[in-house]
């Protein structure tokens, strides 16, 4: 039995949610193979054979993965994946957008976001935003799976010593093409890799406030999001949404911010390990999760809150 | 040109769901139940392709219980022109749904399909880009905007790191994210005019689809509670405990 990872990377370097990923296929057991799929990706595959526990890279260097379109690289998986008992990837934006069309090729139903691995063809999982979590079985010949990163410790990136192979196999699908991308700078933490989250909802009132959070993020090495109100109201853009349809984070600290704390907020953050609130509503429903909560107006609050640490 | 939009039934996002004492699943009793949020969304984006004169006709469809009607009148008094329902008491997993919609598709030949990003209940994201995968379309997944120019449909999506705009070749599947519009209400004289527009009752059998799945839930828990916490009284005492108790910072 062995275990095909697809690797999600920017061709120069290994994304940190793939180690994660691994760690969920080491959980599952099995001979643990990495697909890198890219463009100009030698660096990225070069990385992937130095992870622990992988035993072979394979890498297909095409132009026509270069940007990872989902019509080019998933006829690649599922032909490479049917060798495979699993196809895993990590529940990013783009392990979300290429597995399920994977799947559908194999022609087996996908399990999404995994949080535990009970035994190889049993797994769970969060339901309806994070208030229930389901135990599913797949009889499927192929199991193909999405990995929710915060649910398993990444894997050791040095200590292996893996062949990397070089594949080839598919090409140009020609029904889709890569026009332009635009990517939010940040020098800050990554947000789903980061130890200590600030989080800054409707209570910002606007984007300039949010330098405040800047300020203590900067201080604390920690990495800043947002709520869908935030992120509605123009203050930041979306890609600092936390949540149900935004991203997933558990770090060590989560510092909500002028955030109530809705169901679909909680769904993306309830799994940090200590969660701190600051609002200035005594009665926000943050408070209910929150293992610290300071009712204070969050413009006195923030800047002493720099202060002190 | 022809839109097809999937709508889904799903239980209010304002519902806190409890889980059934039995562990069997989650408790739909005499819950409020709606059309899911992104699907609101997709039917937005298909009445605004219309007013712009781009489609010329929108059916609706959804793949659910008898009760499923409601969110498709809905859809029709959003603008939707036609309604479809594949009647299905038994809950789908999402290959069986795209299944069903790829024989829906085959059926009505739309040039665009939408859907939701994902249904706020079985919260999976998988429906859009396996039914584009069966069709063999290309897929514009998390789209917070969608231009179609000529044969092809620019599609800007939603990316872990910012947005991302890829070309598509008509005919294909946009799913859509939060920010591709503000959906808009019914109005009382449209939702009237919905109760007379068609809608056409099929069953998986008679589109020939097989609804068999290789995973089945064996359990259904609520998430584990966390601790109560306290209320501390300054930012003082919050950051001297940070420090020394939970020793995070």
């Amino acid at each position: 039995m062995a275990i095909l990872v697809v690797a999600e990377h920017t061709n120069a370097a290994l994304a940190a949610a793939t180690l994660n990923t691994i760690a969920a296929a080491q959980a599952i057991g099995g001979d643990i193979h990495v697909l890198v799929a890219g463009a100009g990706c030698g660096a990225a595959a070069d990385a992937a054979g130095k992870v622990a526990g992988v035993s072979k890279v394979l890498v297909a260097d095409n132009a026509a993965f270069a940007h990872q379109l989902p019509e080019n690289v998933a006829p690649l998986v599922a032909e490479l994946g049917k060798g495979y008992s699993h196809i895993l990837a990590a529940a990013t934006s783009n392990g979300k957008n290429i597995l399920p069309r994977v799947a559908a090729q194999l022609d087996v139903d996908q399990i999404s976001e995994i949080i535990a691995v009970e035994s190889a063809d049993t797994f769970k999982r969060p339901i309806y935003a994070g208030n229930a979590i389901a135990t599913v079985q797949s009889s499927a010949a192929v199991k193909v799976i999405t990995v929710r990163a915060t649910g398993f410790d990444p894997v050791a990136a040095e200590g292996g010593s893996a062949a990397v192979e070089a594949v080839a196999v598919g090409g140009d699908a020609g029904k889709s093409a890569f026009v332009g991308e635009e990517l939010a700078k940040s020098d800050r933490p990554e947000l789903t890799a980061a130890k200590i989250v600030v989080s800054g909802g409707r209570g910002m009132q606007n984007g300039d406030n949010f330098k405040h959070l800047y300020a203590l993020a900067d201080k604390l090495g920690a990495a800043v999001g947002a709520s869908r109100a935030a992120v509605d109201a123009g203050f930041v853009p979306n890609d600092m949404q936390v949540g149900q349809t935004g991203k997933i984070v558990a770090p060590e600290l989560y510092i909500a911010v002028g955030i109530s704390g809705a169901i679909q907020h909680l769904a993306g953050m309830k799994d940090s390990k200590v969660i701190v609130a600051i609002n200035k509503d005594e009665d926000a429903p943050i408070f209910q999760v929150a293992d610290y909560g300071l009712v204070a107006d969050l413009f006195e609050a923030i800047p002493e809150f720099e202060n002190l640490v | 040109m022809k839109v097809l939009v999937a709508v889904k039934r799903v239980v209010d996002y304002n519902v806190k769901v409890r889980v059934k004492a039995d562990n069997s699943g989650v408790d739909l009793a005499n819950v409020k139940m709606s059309m899911n949020p992104f699907c609101e969304i997709a039917v937005e984006e298909a009445v605004r392709l219309k007013e712009k004169g781009v489609a010329s006709e929108i059916v609706v469809v959804s793949i659910g219980p008898t009760a499923a009607q409601e969110q498709l009148r809905t859809a029709l008094a959003l603008g939707a022109d036609r309604a479809i329902l594949v009647e299905s008491g038994d809950e789908l997993n999402s290959l069986a749904v795209a299944k069903l919609l790829k024989a829906v598709v085959d059926k009505e030949q739309p040039q665009l399909v939408i859907l939701g990003k994902q249904a706020i209940d079985s919260d999976n994201n998988q429906t859009g880009q396996m039914l584009a995968a069966l069709s063999g379309y290309a897929q514009g997944t998390f789209a917070s905007k969608v231009e179609v120019a000529g044969d092809k449909v620019n599609v800007t999506r939603e990316i872990d790191g910012g947005l991302q705009t890829v070309a598509l070749n008509l005919p294909a599947i946009v799913t859509t994210d939060l920010r591709l519009n503000e959906p808009r209400y019914a109005s009382l004289p449209n939702i009237m005019k919905a109760k007379k527009k068609p809608l056409e009752v099929v069953t998986p059998e008679t589109l020939g689809v097989s609804t068999a799945s290789t995973v089945k839930t064996l359990k259904v828990e609520a998430p584990a509670t966390r601790s109560a916490g306290i209320k501390v009284k300054s930012v003082a005492e919050l950051v001297e405990k940070l420090k020394n108790e939970a020793k995070v910072i």
